[in-house]
């Protein structure tokens, strides 16, 4: 294997598993407890973040060579804005339920850690495909992990994911798991899950 | 009289009921970071309340004012994080000059609250809500932030007690942080359909 493969290699698995955003550097709350509480608009948001976090992965990477230290992180936060500013208006031209059910979150996006921190840590001191492949990766690690914990959420809440019933009819739906209560203790147990799981390897 | 009132149910309802921390799930990452200590809590509560209030009545200024009238909202993002950017670095320099000491112990977290998605929340929700007068503007930044610095000073009074008890060694750290936040907001859906 050669040494862009094996980086590349290493990418990916980083950003799925072991620096997963949300379940191992803990960025990016606000969005994976916002938005969980059903699966449909948790995958929304993951595909709008893979889209900012791999168009400012490629920007960011082009210009790394121009930018000036002190100014790094206002031209980085600038550039996010822009690309947030175009998914809203995309979402708003052809997705308009779910963006108004996401409001906010959506331009939210520009002060989620997980883009300005892999534009500082990585596509600043990268080329360019490494940048595109480790935005892709922790674009995807994000997703997933918003997916996890939103199917969790929405099987214990109305017990369906995606409108397809998965529990028996008897089963009760907990309320509370759709609520902020839910959000918080659903990420505190799945960490704590992932924690143990990592600790006896 | 009247438009007191208002002004009054406006601040109890953004400090209490809709506490941008616990029910909108604003601000976790200072949140769950700088909740470790009373005092450290209190001093970050206070320089985001100060942000908070500056940069929410700036952006409805720059919003109604400027964007609106010139039908530039597409721009509106930008503009606001440009706004927040400004005020952060204006209260580095403030804390710097005239409070050394605080400003060493807050280190990173103190340019870090550019991204404290709490204030840019905020200036998204007041024009979300269609507030439109400035007033009830000031007096929502100003809430947001008191409700800011409640929240994460309860939550570092709890985790003072916290250090003291035997936490099984998976959940230690962040994710007992995130199950005694979820306790927290049970408390605080209480106060839900108080006002309206």
């Amino acid at each position: 294997m050669s040494n862009t493969q094996y980086a590349i290699r290493n990418t990916i698995v980083g950003g799925l598993w072991k620096e997963n955003p949300v379940f191992r550097l803990l960025l990016g709350m606000c969005p994976t407890l916002a938005v969980t509480a059903a699966v449909k608009p948790a995958l929304t948001m993951g595909l709008c973040v893979v889209f900012v976090l791999v168009c400012s992965n490629i920007v960011v990477s082009l210009m790394r060579n121009l930018l000036k230290p002190h100014l790094r992180i206002l031209m980085f936060t600038l550039t996010i804005a822009t690309f947030v500013t175009i998914a809203d208006l995309l979402l708003k031209a052809f997705q308009p339920e779910m963006s108004a059910k996401l409001g906010p979150y959506i331009p939210l996006i520009i002060v989620n850690c997980i883009i300005i921190c892999r534009a500082e840590s990585c596509a600043s001191k990268n080329g360019l495909v490494i940048s595109i492949v480790d935005g892709l990766a922790m674009g995807a690690g994000f997703t997933v992990a918003l997916c996890v914990l939103a199917a969790i959420r929405e099987i214990l809440a109305t017990g369906a994911v995606m409108e397809i019933n998965v529990m028996p009819q008897s089963f009760i739906p907990w309320a509370a798991m759709s609520m902020p209560v839910g959000a918080f203790i659903t990420l505190g147990l799945v960490l704590g899950l992932i924690n143990k799981i990592s600790t006896k390897k | 009289m009247d438009t007191f009132t208002t002004l009054l149910m406006a601040f109890i309802s953004i400090v209490i009921i809709n506490n941008l921390v616990l029910t909108k799930f604003l601000g976790i990452c200072p949140y769950l970071g700088v909740s470790g200590r009373i005092d450290m809590a209190f001093g970050m509560g206070l320089a985001v309340t100060f942000v908070v209030t500056l940069s929410g009545t700036l952006t409805w200024l720059i919003d109604h004012m400027i964007l609106m009238r010139m039908d530039l909202e597409v721009t509106r993002y930008v503009c606001f994080i440009l706004v927040i950017a400004g005020a952060v670095q204006l209260v580095e320099m403030y804390i710097r000059k005239f409070f050394p000491s605080l400003y060493d112990s807050f280190g990173i977290f103190l340019p870090l609250i550019t991204t404290n998605c709490a204030i840019l929340g905020l200036c998204l929700f007041i024009n979300l809500w269609g507030v439109d007068n400035l007033p009830e503007a000031a007096v929502l930044s100003f809430g947001a932030g008191i409700g800011f610095t409640l929240a994460i000073c309860i939550m570092a009074g709890i985790r003072e007690n916290l250090n003291l008890a035997d936490v099984p060694k998976c959940l230690r750290g962040a994710p007992i942080t995130l199950i005694t936040a979820g306790l927290l907001t049970l408390a605080f859906m209480g106060f839900a359909g108080m006002i309206k």
